[in-house]
């Protein structure tokens, strides 16, 4: 392990120096009463600006993303982020302006907002969208909450349960609870679909909605969706779409037209702007015309060519982000959008589903795939004959592909698949890229019937080798503490 | 895998006690077993009244997170609070450590579940 910045510290170096001020300096004391101050100063590290520079250079080496390399990881769509997109939100015009600044002087960024929310409409088949969402759960929370306030209205305050497939991401129970619905699970069917049956049977007039990921988090399509929006709608319940697998979709079938009634995007996912650090996300939302007098304030209008925002909107749950949401990444998903054009997305489902499926195929002979069929744009395998015969599990899978130069794939997700293994090329990867990693898989599998004990020890070439998972769960060091 | 005779289990690999009107609940050893290490255990608050089914807790391992069902309806009458502290104690000892007692308001519950020699054959199916 290398040495984390505080302990790099050497009292007295500096990065820089400030001259002597000609001005006298203020007493902080005399400015601020003294229960607000502090009696120690902060331990901040000491170091000089080359070994700063030095030391955050070192780190940024060691991480890993899309732009180093293969990151299958299932359902996170981690495709290329072109940097076409980070000019766009750098331009001075977008990059420089401030929320606070009157609308007339904004308006090239209101355009483009209010064009997103169009495209987005026509892309999902919604009638209206909001881009306020940061992420995508809390897209989810907000239309949670949309769904919370339409069955309000109507003084159907009976609807306290929301049902959600077994197949599901962990969001969507944890939504539903945050706001407080008791969670119902509906199974799925030895085809890996919501079981019609099993939801015909829990369906009520307590039932708020349904939370539904489509294609679902095995990478199959629902196809019975508009007999389960139906049975949904007949028991007076709406649906909800999890936009986590849109990029199976986008150009080909739209949420709004299988009869959801709302629906999350992932710009971070679906639309090509980053993920995780690079972020930050955006999970704007879209409803049907009868839910739109719910969506959270501002909502953007336009007048005689002029865009205003509204914030006079009576039956709003209020705002989930302050000011607008995150700008930049809207302008980064506008201009991936445009980019690409209806065609362009079209080809990106295309190829995301035809790259899963030549992985899916190739690795059928070695891997377990309890769904073996036709996917969309991910797949599960599993490692359940390699732990059988060799004791090999999905995590020595996980880490012996680290050492290959692979991200390893979401590992234990979906549930209902033991020792899963959840697979997502997406589009941007070459042919050569997919052969590597399936020369890369077939190695592992391999591996674990000759050499089980080595794999059982991998990584053999990270800086990391195998972090102690379980005590870092049970008793994790959230900050560093100097030792004495 | 161990098994115990003297004990009721359920489909969720749960398994109950009786002392009683009293249903000591706990996890089987192959739920400790396939969930993996344990790191967190949400226990539920005394005097709910649950249904059998419902969910009374949490167990978080470093695999997953899953729900706790009780197999009995009732009352909870006392949790183990040592759990909180050592959830690690469910993989070392599973019958030993009960998560909840649940004072039953419908005994003959106990019927619909499975005897010792039902759950072997239970757990040899779902392993095939």
């Amino acid at each position: 392990m290398s040495k984390l910045i505080f302990e790099k510290s050497v009292k007295g170096a500096r990065a820089f120096t400030l001259p002597e001020s000609d001005i006298p300096p203020e007493k902080v004391s005399e400015e601020i009463p003294a229960d607000f101050l502090r009696e120690e100063d902060p331990l901040l590290p000491e170091v000089s600006e080359v070994e700063a520079v030095r030391h955050f250079t070192a780190l940024s080496q060691r991480s890993y993303g899309v732009d180093s390399g293969f990151y299958p990881l299932g359902s996170c769509t981690m495709k290329y982020n072109p940097k076409i997109n980070e000019w766009a939100a750098r331009l001075p015009g977008f990059a420089g302006i401030h929320p606070y600044q009157p609308e007339e002087t904004v308006q090239g960024a209101l355009e483009l907002m209010y064009e997103l929310e169009q495209m987005l409409c026509e892309i999902t088949g919604m009638d209206s969208f909001t881009l306020q969402p940061a992420a995508g759960a809390h897209g989810e929370m907000t239309g949670a909450m949309i769904i919370k306030a339409y069955h309000n209205s109507r003084g159907d305050t009976k609807r306290t349960k929301m049902i959600v497939p077994d197949s599901a991401h962990g969001t969507n129970p944890a939504t539903a609870n945050m706001l407080g619905y008791k969670v119902i699970e509906v199974k799925s069917d030895e085809r890996g679909l919501v079981d019609l049956e099993d939801l015909r049977a829990l369906m009520s007039d307590e039932i708020a909605g349904l939370m539904l990921t489509n294609p679902n988090t095995l990478g199959l399509f629902e196809e019975n969706i508009r007999e389960i929006a139906a049975i949904v709608h007949d028991a007076g319940g709406l649906l909800y779409y999890d936009g986590a697998n849109a990029n199976a979709i986008i150009g080909i079938a739209r949420p709004g037209d299988m009869g959801f009634d709302i629906c999350h995007l992932n710009l971070h996912k679906t639309f090509g702007t980053p993920h995780g650090g690079g972020g930050p996300g955006s999970g704007p939302i879209g409803v049907k015309s009868f839910l739109a007098d719910f969506l959270p304030v501002p909502v953007i209008e336009k007048h005689e060519g002029k865009y205003h925002l509204n914030y006079n909107r009576p039956l709003s749950i209020g705002k989930v982000h302050t000011f607008y949401g995150n700008f930049g990444v809207m302008v980064k998903a506008y201009t991936y959008i445009k980019a690409l054009g209806s065609s362009g997305l079209k080809a990106v489902s295309q190829n995301a589903v035809l790259n899963a499926n030549y992985l899916r195929t190739k690795l059928a002979g070695c891997y377990d795939i309890p769904y073996n069929r036709l996917c969309k744009h991910e797949f599960v395998a599993s490692a359940r004959k390699q732990k059988k015969e060799a004791g090999i599990t999905a995590l020595d899978v996980a880490k012996a592909l680290i050492d290959r130069r692979c991200h390893p794939p979401t590992v234990y997700f979906p549930l209902i698949v033991e020792e899963a293994l959840m697979i997502e090329p997406t589009e941007t990867e070459t042919r050569e890229r997919l052969d590597a990693f399936i020369e890369a898989m077939l190695e592992i599998d391999r591996e674990a019937r000759e050499n089980p004990e080595r794999l059982k020890e991998a990584p053999h070439r990270a800086v990391i080798r195998r972090p102690d998972e379980t005590g870092a769960a049970r008793n994790p060091k959230l900050k560093w503490t100097p030792k004495d | 895998m161990e098994i115990k005779a003297n004990l009721y289990y359920s489909d969720d690999h749960e398994w109950v006690r009786v002392e009683g009107d009293l249903a000591y609940i706990g996890i089987t050893d192959y739920a400790q077993h396939h969930l993996g290490d344990i790191v967190f255990v949400e226990l539920p608050e005394i005097g709910g009244e649950f249904a059998a089914g419902d969910t009374i807790g949490v167990i978080e391992s470093v695999k997953a997170v899953a729900d706790m069902h009780t197999p009995v309806s009732g009352t909870i009458t006392a949790v183990n609070e040592a759990l909180e502290e050592a959830p690690e104690t469910l993989n070392k000892d599973p019958y030993g450590q009960h998560i909840a007692v649940l004072k039953m308001s419908n005994p003959d519950e106990l019927k619909k579940l499975m005897t010792g020699e039902q759950y072997t054959a239970y757990c040899e199916q779902a392993e095939e």
